[in-house]
């Protein structure tokens, strides 16, 4: 799309650097189409309409931010691989999402604090991302984080709601949140690739989001009457490249027409 | 709240600047907030939309069926209500 192709981002960008920065590309690419793909397994059984439609909106979404990031990593390559052969055509053991986003729905409370513990970090993390000096990531950023900035205030009304809902509601979003902050850590620990782009201040750095962070869900929590967890182990992985089984079988579903039917178009 | 079902909203959407809300549908939510939210991912998905009012449902007060031809038909032969004598220039739009 437009963000990869008018971008004169990288004329001086090393070999090292290149590919460091496929890398990362690749990673919040698999990112985004993980947690799209898992959103998209609510479209038609949605708790109600409506709900089902806000679903399939913001997966459209990260669908959409998805391709971008795929075609700019293509071409970061630039060994003639496309978009669609870097989604369907790598191993669950290349994709490098952070764990989270391939954590099942689960129930609507599952996907909403899932959501929420995305988009908050997804976010912050854009906002920051409009200043890159990677003119293609710099674009990129400045047209999701606008979609970001719904689908957080999307979770968040959730979240409040579910909390401060009925009693049924909050053991749900309870459960929920037992469950699945053990994933949120991963979000901002950098690997050594991040790293190392955060120190070329390529990408913006993970500590200097995480008071932000904090202070939103600390709002956002204390309006559903939810206790924020605290101290809870990180379990990292999966932007490693190790994931959890969940993975496996989403990729088995997602790739399955193109590794049935290699280059079938529609 | 023990009822099952969310109150029903009904849906009015601005297309543009200088145009009236137009009732598009009506949607399911539990307060106005969500019906905003809902009625934004329901019907201004192919950029329909510059403003969204909701109301809901019940507040609205509709005329008797029965009663048309009392309400509506002393209307026909009064063309002089009409603001047909005037010319309306080009550069007027959605009149």
């Amino acid at each position: 799309m437009q963000a990869a192709s008018d971008a004169p981002a990288h004329p001086t960008y090393s070999p090292e650097v290149r590919h460091l920065l496929f890398d990362y590309v690749v990673q919040l690419a698999d990112t985004s189409l993980v947690l799209g793909h898992r959103l998209s397994e609510w479209c038609g059984h949605g708790p109600v309409l409506e709900q089902d439609l806000a679903m399939a909106n913001i997966a459209l979404d990260l669908l959409g931010e998805t391709r971008s990031l795929y075609q700019y990593a293509a071409e970061l390559e630039g060994q003639g691989r496309t978009e669609d052969d870097l989604a369907f055509l790598r191993v669950a053991t290349d994709y490098r999402n952070p764990l989270l986003v391939e954590q099942p729905n689960g129930d609507f409370a599952h996907t909403v604090v899932r959501q929420f513990l995305f988009d908050n970090f997804h976010y912050h993390f854009l906002q920051r991302l409009q200043a890159s000096p990677d003119a293609a990531l710099a674009a990129i950023a400045e047209k999701s984080v606008k979609e970001a900035a719904y689908h957080l205030k999307w979770s968040a009304e959730w979240i409040i709601r579910l909390g401060d809902g009925t009693e049924e509601s909050r053991q749900r979003i309870e459960k929920a949140i037992h469950k699945l902050w053990r994933y949120a850590g991963e979000l901002t620990t950098p690997t050594p690739t991040e790293q190392a782009l955060q120190d070329l201040g390529i990408i913006p750095q993970y500590s200097d989001l995480q008071s932000s962070m904090a202070a939103y869900t600390a709002q956002v929590f204390a309006e559903a009457t939810l206790p924020v967890p605290q101290n809870v182990p990180s379990q990292l992985g999966g932007k490693q490249g190790r994931h959890s089984e969940y993975l496996g079988y989403l990729l088995a579903e997602l790739q399955y027409m193109q590794r049935t039917y290699p280059g079938l178009k529609w | 709240m023990d009822q099952k079902e969310w109150p029903l909203w009904e849906v009015f959407i601005r297309s543009k600047q200088g145009l009236d809300h137009k009732h598009v549908g009506s949607l399911h939510a539990a307060d106005a907030a969500m019906a905003l939210q809902n009625a934004r991912d329901v019907y201004t998905r192919r950029m329909e939309g510059v403003s969204i009012w909701v109301v809901e449902s019940q507040h609205i007060h509709a005329s008797n069926p029965d009663d048309a031809a009392a309400f509506f038909d002393p209307a026909n032969d009064k063309v002089y209500r009409h603001p047909t004598f005037y010319e309306v220039p080009d550069s007027i739009k959605h009149m």
